[in-house]
């Protein structure tokens, strides 16, 4: 698997798969017992070469006696800035991910989501050329996660690559150029989150009303949903034109019809699915 | 080199923030001036009982911090994984395990010192003046923090590949170990034949022998101690927390973290 | 990796090296210390009113250690044939202090304490002072007194003090029957080697500590070679007189017909004859440094 420079890579799979396994070998906090990996052309065990890039563990926890601002301080330290240039770019990250107010504050006393944003502040403050972020959005309420999503986004305007692991996957379609898709501890497919699922149409969703005193047809009422006032079926691209004739007949108002595309969450789904089929099928038949 | 200041520093600002150390310091200051009211009530006791209860209380206070903050200082980092976000900088595993033991030592020095300031108030409310030779006593707690940077190493380096709670029995076991070094190697030789002699010899010699670091005898009675056992102590300590650090971070180098 | 391997190699360099300095520190540092003279037991308080201040209702538990400990420093003191016997009387002290009726610490001490050097400390008076302290605690016990008379005429060479001692303890309940004539013998003969002898044969056969028991036994051994090297030199003078020069080995002796055999030393080591015609404990003989230690100070 390889991360191209500039890109924002979105490394996806349900928990357990081996996301966060995945990362703490390229950061050297645990140690592969085959295979190896380089980042930025070198060596992952290659310490100097971490000035380049910045981490954000899964569920940051810093030292709890320190403020914000203390422990941004000391992050920034191993960079080699100025004085000056610390203060500078501390006072800017705590701006940037809204914990302006609260730097004075010792970490003992920050809620999870704060402390994500500390987590982020340390991993960018230093202007890496690699920013590696593992669930950036977990422990954020929506409101959390859209700046996250907004620095993200930032960060690659800038210039920068940005590889992070999510098991949300409406995030990671809207950010990643590609992503890499990891399920039971094996890379099941790289590529354009589009490109991923395929093209291919699984369908074509009604939205329609019924007409005032009407009834559902009998034949279409149990593929039928309803969400707020209105209904939504979804009919294969042959049954089309035979639904709809059966809408008009009881009067119904077509709202729209559009096309279905598979999500990632179906191709997850059957990936997750085939994986415990397989799992499974080894434990029936004993082997 | 820098980096390793930079743990250092934030391991000492850790420390002083920690209220436990404060409430052990200043135990340590009760006992000694419990010691000069005691002091009060007999009448030949002198700076001999002051002295030594004094050192043994500094012994004992910093025996506890050096053994339980010891093993802390790595295990606590590993358990609450503070230690991830650190080691994608630019530093070295290596350097912080260094850091960490500079930034206790500092530490430990701090303490004994505001402890031992504490036991020559309490000689000169005694004695009501102090003399040259109480400078002794100065040495006595400069052998005992030599002693107290040794059990740290040690500390970290059983922390590095066993749990906390087995960390601070091995590091405490082999500290009571190390008092009794020294008769390991004069045990009478009738009883075991020569190989098991060798054996105990050589154990005697690899074993950390604390013994080298007690002086209270001379210091409480006011004895001078020499310069150069101060200086052969100081290399000793130096050598073996070499040996055992390099050991550590050999160990942690290669340690998968949680 | 091959960083990982030469960083093994670079590992095991230091550990090497690192011990390697270590011993040689060791050994300079441990010669240093022998030389500070330092007593283990300078830490114990020695203050016996300190003490029993602070042990509250724990005085009896105390004691017993700092007995025990008097015990093991006065062994190890032997065993490594150091000479300083300064802490004894401390400790004891001590012990008696927390517990008056420790009584096996006052027979010890009256023993060790008033032995010359090096095989006691060579205080009779800090002894007599231990023992006054256990008769004020136990004044019904006897042997008491047999250990003042003792140190009396063994140490202080006080006949009429010894012989008051044994007739003081002889009227206490339970008071073996020699008590008396020991007291009488001391007052009429003073210091003679049949007295010496019944002294240390009843300690030896009386006593139950080890220590003491050992100490009687070896008084009594040298008490033996002193009668048996006497009777040589009797004959030996006979011989000179006979030969004209001395006897230069006791095997000449047997031969010339003055003698039946060639006796032995308690240790069953025959005795030889020094170059003043003398006759002496064998240098192959156990008692031979035994002689050495107990007759120093003489």
């Amino acid at each position: 698997m390889q991360v191209e420079e500039g890109e924002v890579f979105g490394f996806l799979g349900p928990n357990g798969a081996g996301k966060s396994t995945t990362i703490k070998l390229l950061m050297g906090i645990i140690f592969p017992t085959a295979g190896s990996a380089r980042i930025l052309g070198k060596p992952v065990s290659d310490v100097p070469m971490h000035r380049d890039i910045g981490y954000l563990p899964e569920q940051p926890y810093f030292y709890d006696y320190l403020t914000a601002a203390e422990a941004l301080d000391y992050f920034a330290r191993f960079h080699g800035f100025t004085a000056t240039e610390r203060k500078e770019r501390v006072h800017k990250m705590l701006k940037k991910v809204g914990l302006e107010t609260a730097g004075k504050i010792q970490l003992r006393k920050y809620s999870k989501g704060m402390l994500q944003r500390v987590g982020l502040a340390q991993a960018i403050l230093h202007d890496p050329k690699l920013v590696i972020l593992d669930e950036p959005m977990s422990g954020l309420d929506p409101v959390g996660r859209r700046e996250v999503r907004d620095i993200i986004l930032e960060l690659k305007n800038d210039g920068k690559t940005i590889l992070f692991s999510t098991h949300i996957l409406s995030d990671a379609e809207m950010l990643c150029d590609r992503v890499g898709v990891i399920a039971g501890g094996k890379l099941r497919g790289v590529g354009a989150p589009g490109s991923i699922v395929g093209v291919q149409s699984v369908g074509m969703e009604i939205v329609f009303e019924i007409a005032e005193g009407r009834q559902l047809a009998e034949t279409i009422r149990a593929k039928v949903a309803k969400s707020g006032a209105n209904y939504r079926i979804t009919v294969s691209e042959a049954e089309l034109y035979e639904t709809l004739e059966q809408l008009r007949a009881t009067g119904a108002k077509v709202i729209s019809v559009t096309q279905v595309k598979p999500t990632l969450e179906d191709f997850f789904m059957e990936l997750v699915g085939k994986d415990r089929a397989q799992a499974a099928a080894i434990e029936v038949s004993g082997k | 080199m820098s980096r390793v200041l930079i743990v250092a520093r934030n391991t000492f600002r850790e420390a002083v923030r920690d209220r436990v150390l404060y409430n052990l310091v200043f135990f340590a200051l009760l006992l000694i001036a419990s010691a000069v009211v005691v002091g009060q009530i007999s009448m030949d006791i002198e700076s001999v009982v002051m002295v030594s209860l004094g050192l043994s209380a500094i012994s004992l206070i910093g025996l506890l911090i050096a053994v339980f903050t010891g093993v802390g200082l790595v295990s606590k980092e590993i358990d609450k994984r503070t230690l991830h976000a650190v080691l994608a900088k630019p530093l070295r595993r290596w350097e912080f395990l260094l850091g960490k033991f500079a930034g206790l030592v500092l530490t430990l020095t701090v303490n004994t010192a505001a402890m031992a300031a504490g036991l020559f108030l309490a000689i000169l409310y005694l004695k009501h003046s102090l003399v040259r030779g109480d400078a002794v006593v100065l040495a006595a707690v400069y052998l005992i923090l030599l002693k107290l940077a040794l059990v740290v190493a040690l500390a970290m380096l059983f922390s590095c590949f066993t749990s906390p709670l087995l960390a601070i029995l091995f590091t405490g076991g082999l500290y009571v170990a190390g008092l009794f070094v020294a008769q390991l190697r004069n045990l009478q030789t009738t009883q075991f034949n020569p190989q098991t002699q060798k054996l105990f010899t050589v154990l005697s010699y690899l074993l950390p022998n604390f013994e080298n670091y007690d002086v209270m005898g001379a210091a409480a009675h006011g004895r001078a101690i020499p310069a150069s056992l101060v200086l052969h102590d100081t290399l000793y300590t130096i050598l073996y927390c070499g040996i055992v650090l390099s050991a550590a971070a050999a160990i942690f180098s290669r340690k998968d973290l949680k | 990796m091959s960083g990982g391997r030469s960083a093994a190699w670079l590992l095991l360099l230091v550990v090497l090296a690192g011990f390697t300095g270590i011993w040689r520190l060791q050994r300079k540092i441990s010669m240093q210390r022998a030389e500070m003279h330092q007593e283990q037991d300078e830490i114990l308080v020695r203050s016996p009113k300190l003490m029993k201040l602070a042990t509250l209702e724990y005085g009896t538990l105390v004691a017993d250690i700092y007995w025990t400990r008097a015990v093991q420093y006065y062994g190890g003191k032997r065993l490594g044939q150091d000479t300083n016997l300064a802490s004894l009387w401390p400790l004891l002290d001590v012990a008696t202090t927390l517990d008056p009726n420790l009584m096996p610490a006052y027979r010890f001490g009256a023993t060790f304490l008033a032995q010359p050097e090096p095989r006691g400390a060579g205080r009779p008076d800090l002894a007599i002072q231990l023992l006054q302290r256990g008769i004020d605690a136990n004044p019904e016990y006897w042997r008491f007194y047999q250990d003042l008379g003792n140190i009396y005429y063994l140490n202080l060479k006080d006949y009429s003090k010894a012989g008051e001692a044994y007739l003081e303890g002889s009227r206490k309940l339970g008071a073996a029957a020699w008590m008396k004539v020991m007291a009488a013998r001391f007052l009429e003969k003073g210091e003679s080697r049949e007295t010496s002898v019944m002294l240390w044969s009843e300690l030896y056969d009386s006593s139950t500590d080890e220590a003491i028991k050992q100490n009687a036994r070896i008084n009594l051994e040298l008490l033996r070679t002193d009668e048996d090297i006497d009777h040589i030199n009797e004959i030996a003078e006979q011989f000179t007189a006979k030969a004209g020069h001395p006897p230069r080995s006791v095997r000449e002796m047997v031969q010339a017909g003055l003698m039946a055999g060639e006796p032995l030393d308690p240790r069953g080591v025959p005795y030889v004859i020094n170059r003043d015609g003398k006759a002496q404990i064998s240098e192959k003989s156990p008692l031979h440094k035994e002689e050495s230690i107990y007759r120093r100070a003489l």
